[in-house]
């Protein structure tokens, strides 16, 4: 398949995300679409890959995403019970302890 | 021709997925349908000759990822949060605008390409950079006291407990008891 049927599919992945991020209004699904525009990042790196396989680069950047994709998630959910657990909400709207 | 058969089947399966997923009202049923596009993700990597990627994609999405997300949505309130106007608007205006703006670009550009094929199998060249020194060797390092650190300190916000918060918490439940 040529590369540009890859590259369609990533942006499409990646605006379902951008739109759970922006459109829903529960933290978990915050960070479900944050997983989904990681993915299509990553779909992007191997696809490149395949086209300059002079070296390993892409998939190794795609391995490192993936690392790093596994400690925001950690992170984000000890985040999410905390908040939980300190305004009894997980809406991103009510987290605003901090303003005024 | 398989190879065909196989990208529209992934692509479909990674896309549909992922739409079951935006537009469900069950927050579980979403991370469900999360992980059809994860599976097919892994799939999309094996027609691009990524075999260890794809099993990795299974094994930390499928099996960890997922599973944190699933823990997360099972101790806190299911909150599905009322649907505002102004916020589906701002949600359609920026896909929107990515779409357009990536398919303009896209259209006319032309992507280096080297000539050349990958190797059948990448889990050995994969692990032999990782281990070179003048390749990948310290980032890899770096790359697990990350994740130590984000575990550790993942499991210590967790565990946090706030002593004026708790007696809010007692003083709403007294309140809930009068009422």
């Amino acid at each position: 398949m040529p590369l540009s049927a890859y590259l369609f599919v990533s942006v499409a992945l990646f605006v379902i995300g951008l739109v759970m991020v922006a459109a829903r209004r529960n933290l978990i699904y915050v960070l479900m679409g944050l997983e989904l525009i990681l993915n299509a990042a990553n779909l992007n790196f191997v696809a490149f890959n395949r086209e300059n396989p002079g070296d390993l680069d892409g998939q190794i950047a795609a391995i490192f995403v993936i690392i790093l994709a596994a400690a925001e998630a950690a992170i984000a959910l000890a985040i999410v019970l905390n908040l939980n657990s300190r305004i009894q909400s997980i809406r991103p709207d009510d987290a605003d302890t901090m303003k005024d | 021709m398989g190879m065909q058969i196989a990208f529209y089947f992934f692509a479909a399966m990674t896309l549909g997925f992922a739409l079951i997923s935006l537009f469900h009202k069950n927050v579980v049923h979403s991370a469900f349908a999360l992980l059809g596009t994860l599976l097919g993700m892994s799939g999309l990597y094996v027609t691009l000759n990524a075999d260890f990627l794809a099993m990795t994609q299974v094994l930390i999405y499928a099996g960890g990822i997922l599973m944190l997300l699933l823990f997360g949505l099972m101790l806190t309130k299911p909150s599905e949060g009322e649907r505002s106007i102004k916020r589906i608007m701002v949600a359609v205006v920026l896909a929107g605008g990515t779409a357009v703006l990536s398919a303009y670009k896209m259209a006319g550009t032309v992507w280096a390409s080297s000539p050349g094929e990958l190797p059948e199998s990448t889990v050995t060249e994969i692990g032999l950079e990782f281990l070179r020194f003048d390749q990948w060797l310290i980032a890899f390092e770096f790359a697990s006291i990350v994740l130590l650190a984000a575990l550790v300190g993942a499991v210590h916000i967790a565990r946090r407990r706030f002593p004026i918060d708790d007696t809010n918490a007692l003083l709403k439940t007294e309140q809930g008891g009068q009422n």
